[in-house]
């Protein structure tokens, strides 16, 4: 009896045993209590967000630059209906978040009552899991749970939502490890479980004659003794590899065997050997229908192997010929130990004639764009911003849009971690409460959101965060006036009608990070732009940098919606056949 | 293989009727998580049936009747093992491998023409009388789902009727549960 503590208390109390340092939330009515615990403690920072939207973005950039989980604290209500989207982002990108909401007191809930809402009806769909919390003793195991599954598998946002009276309650707390927890409940990969599975996949490999490693996300999450198996694998292999937008620095680009990324707006070369391949290595990669394109034409002739922690991706939208499920790092060490016990070793012979038909595909130079002028490319933008940065530990996040791919082409990663971006649910917005995080998780790391004049602000609220905690993130915005890829669709498929997709009465983006106390910046020339990118970087402030950059650039290559592979446009004045096209533009 | 918004190849299988029963901790939320995951992911649910199964108390049985090409069903199956509550998932597609039984009460209207029609089918069918009263009798059915169905087709075209029925619920058969 005397051991009983309040639930608020054994929410901080179950934080703290997490090893959780930080959360990002957001006061209101219903979770006053655990405001309140959090004011009588020092061990667990709280980051006050100006919008419940940007706490969980700022979790997201937390987790993902870190590898720890994200922990968000919002009130009910609103609290909880503005993180919905981020909570969605998190689970199509497999971000391990905990999202704690306060709620109405029990006797309450269903009464229409103040800052009410069903929160676990309406986050049930996106979420990996959820609580509803209605006995102050099972707080605990909860919370450990949830901790448990938001990390475990395939990682995802986890929400616990805690009735008013719960807080205020007295109860038990158990530790972590007296908690037992159901293996149903989890996925425990065992390392000999597809043992024939993976025996099987590494013969394929040595079979092949032009295989393509397809690496995603996943060997991210595995964490970053996977992209050194990985790095290594394709190594003793020799084969080309590309990556997913999620799956950037797993394997660095300046490795000789990368082809960069693949996909809608991914690399000729990159695509072309997914079409033309024989085998096929996707590790932690989900055949998204931005890297599939139209599922038909898709890699026609190859044996496919799919590496993969969720069974339910495993035939989803491809059928593969050898699936294995299992986490990334274990799957991959097991791989290389049996091609060494093996002394298995790929016909060079045949590995030479592939390389030197992915040599001629890179001849195409396929981002290659036209930089004449003193107006300034996006693209060049990007370059130079990485021709700057590249020699420092630099963070790079962004919102959605054309900035975002120009980003990832033109941005080169060696390193996992170090990108972050909303790949699955493409959410603007996302890129500057991300990198809030990610400044928070690493104080002394460079940050750049690289950042579209529309996304950007979709959460321009979050400048007063960043200035209070003296976070030095940096934005990065290619200021077109224009929702960018919405006017790349709308002339390609739209007949040049750019609706709504021009934004008129944009604020003057030097003023507004002058008026937030932060370093606002502008390069309207190619002579000025060098100079605006040294300043940002070496100013120990938030800085926006206003980057004027020409108006009706498009993002090349492209597969547009509906084609396939090997049917990329390069340019504008290469158009996708009519029947096609039309097809296409029902697609997203 | 056609559950993306991109063009898919053509189906590979027809079109199928499964059954699946579920097992799930029996905690708030569970039948939502599995009918949510349905309706989310644009899936059919035929008919459902929930209800505890062990002594215990923690678990229930879900028994839901869908179709769909075996890709579709199958992606089901991976879907439903997502969700933190399900213990386990099992099809009891196979031909003979299943036993099923479900249950209808039937509200019949019986006037002197029909009543010997009425009783003679009941008869038959071994149809249960639960309730009398004048011109009105319940009756109760049970069994396969396609035996109830005759009966209902049979009753129809004799006299007016009302009907409420459970959808079916499914176990492994016998020779099935010895095997494993």
């Amino acid at each position: 009896m005397n051991n009983e503590i309040t639930g608020a208390e054994i929410v901080l109390k179950s934080l703290a045993e997490q090893g959780v340092e930080v959360v990002f939330g957001y006061p209101g009515g219903a979770v006053l209590p655990i405001y309140d615990t959090l004011f009588k403690q020092n061990s667990i920072k709280h980051v006050l967000v100006r919008q419940e939207g940007g706490a969980i973005h700022a979790a997201e950039g937390y987790a993902r630059s870190t590898g720890k989980t994200g922990v968000v604290l919002v009130t009910s209500g609103p609290g909880a209906t503005n993180v919905v989207t981020g909570l969605t982002d998190a689970m199509m990108d497999s971000v391990p978040i905990v999202c704690i909401t306060g709620q109405v007191p029990q006797h309450l809930i269903g009464s229409d009552a103040f800052q009410e809402c069903d929160t676990t009806g309406i986050t049930r769909p996106c979420t990996k899991h959820n609580y509803l919390v209605k006995d102050v003793n099972k707080l605990s195991s909860v919370f450990h749970e949830a901790f448990t599954i938001a990390q475990n598998g395939r990682p995802g946002p986890v929400l616990i939502d805690i009735p008013k009276d719960v807080q205020f309650a007295s109860g038990n707390y158990e530790e972590k490890n007296k908690i037992i927890i159901p293996s149903h409940r989890l996925f425990e990969p065992s390392p000999d479980f597809e043992k024939n599975k993976i025996e099987e996949a590494v013969e394929l490999i040595s079979k092949a004659k032009k295989p393509i490693f397809y690496i995603g996300g996943g060997c991210i999450n595995s964490g970053p003794k996977a992209s050194k198996l990985v790095r290594e694998f394709i190594n003793i292999v020799g084969s080309p590899v590309t990556m997913t937008l999620m799956g950037l620095g797993v394997v660095g680009s300046s490795d000789k065997n990368s082809l960069g990324m693949l996909g809608m707006h991914g690399m000729y070369e990159a695509n072309m050997a997914m079409h033309e391949c024989d085998v096929m290595i996707n590790i932690g990669a989900r055949f998204d229908d931005r890297v599939t394109g139209r599922l038909d034409a898709f890699s026609p002739n190859s044996k496919k192997i799919h590496i993969d922690i969720d069974e339910s991706n495993i035939n989803k939208t491809i059928n593969v010929d050898v699936p294995v499920i299992g986490d990334v790092k274990q799957v991959v060490e097991k791989m290389i130990s049996i091609w060494k016990e093996k002394k298995y070793k790929i016909d060079t012979e045949s590995l030479k004639l592939w390389w030197d038909k992915i040599n001629k595909w890179k001849e195409v130079d396929c981002l290659n764009y036209n930089n004449e002028g003193k107006q300034i490319k996006p693209q060049y933008a990007v370059q130079r911003l990485y021709e700057l940065t590249k020699n420092t530990k630099t963070f790079i996040t962004t919102e959605v849009g054309q900035h975002q791919m120009w980003a990832a082409q033109f941005y080169k990663f060696e390193e996992p971690n170090r990108w972050l971006t909303s790949g699955g649910l493409g959410t603007m917005g996302y890129g500057f409460p991300a990198a809030i995080g990610a400044q928070v998780g690493h104080p002394d790391a460079l940050v750049v959101d690289i950042a579209g004049d529309a996304s950007i602000l979709m959460n321009i609220q979050e400048m007063s965060t960043a200035v209070q905690y003296r976070l030095p993130v940096k934005i990065f915005i290619l200021n077109n006036e224009y929702m960018g890829m919405v006017r790349q669709w709308q002339e390609l498929l739209h007949g040049g009608r750019y609706s709504e997709s021009y934004t008129d009465s944009l604020p003057d983006f030097v003023k507004l990070a002058e008026s937030y106390k932060a370093v606002g910046l502008r390069a309207k020339t190619t002579d000025e732009l060098d100079d605006v990118i040294t300043q940002m970087i070496e100013t120990k402030n938030t800085v926006i940098a206003d980057i004027w950059v020409t108006k009706e650039e498009n993002c090349f290559p492209m597969i547009q919606s509906g084609s396939a592979h090997n049917e990329m446009m390069l340019s504008k004045d290469q158009k996708q056949d009519k029947k096609s096209a039309e097809k296409g533009k029902i697609l997203v | 293989m056609n559950k993306s918004v991109y063009d898919s190849p053509d189906q590979v299988s027809e079109t199928k009727r499964h059954i699946l029963t579920v097992l799930v901790d029996n905690e708030p939320g569970v039948l939502a998580r599995v009918i949510g995951m349905f309706s989310g992911r644009g899936y059919n649910i035929d008919s459902l049936n929930v209800a505890e199964v062990s002594n215990d108390e923690n678990i229930s049985r879900i028994t839901i009747v869908t179709h769909g090409t075996s890709e579709v069903v199958s992606q089901i199956e991976k879907q439903l093992l997502r969700i933190v509550p399900v213990h386990s998932v099992t099809n009891l597609d196979q031909e003979g491998s299943s036993v099923e039984a479900e249950v209808a009460l039937v509200y019949i209207y019986i006037s002197d023409t029909n009543k010997k029609k009425v009783y003679q089918l009941c008869d038959l069918y071994r149809a249960r009388k639960i309730e009398n009263e004048n011109n009105t009798t319940i009756f109760e059915i049970a069994g396969a789902s396609e035996r109830v169905n005759r009966f209902i087709k049979e009753i129809n075209e004799i006299t007016k009727v009302e009907i409420v029925r459970s959808g079916p619920v499914a176990i492994s058969s016998i020779q099935k549960k010895e095997e494993e």
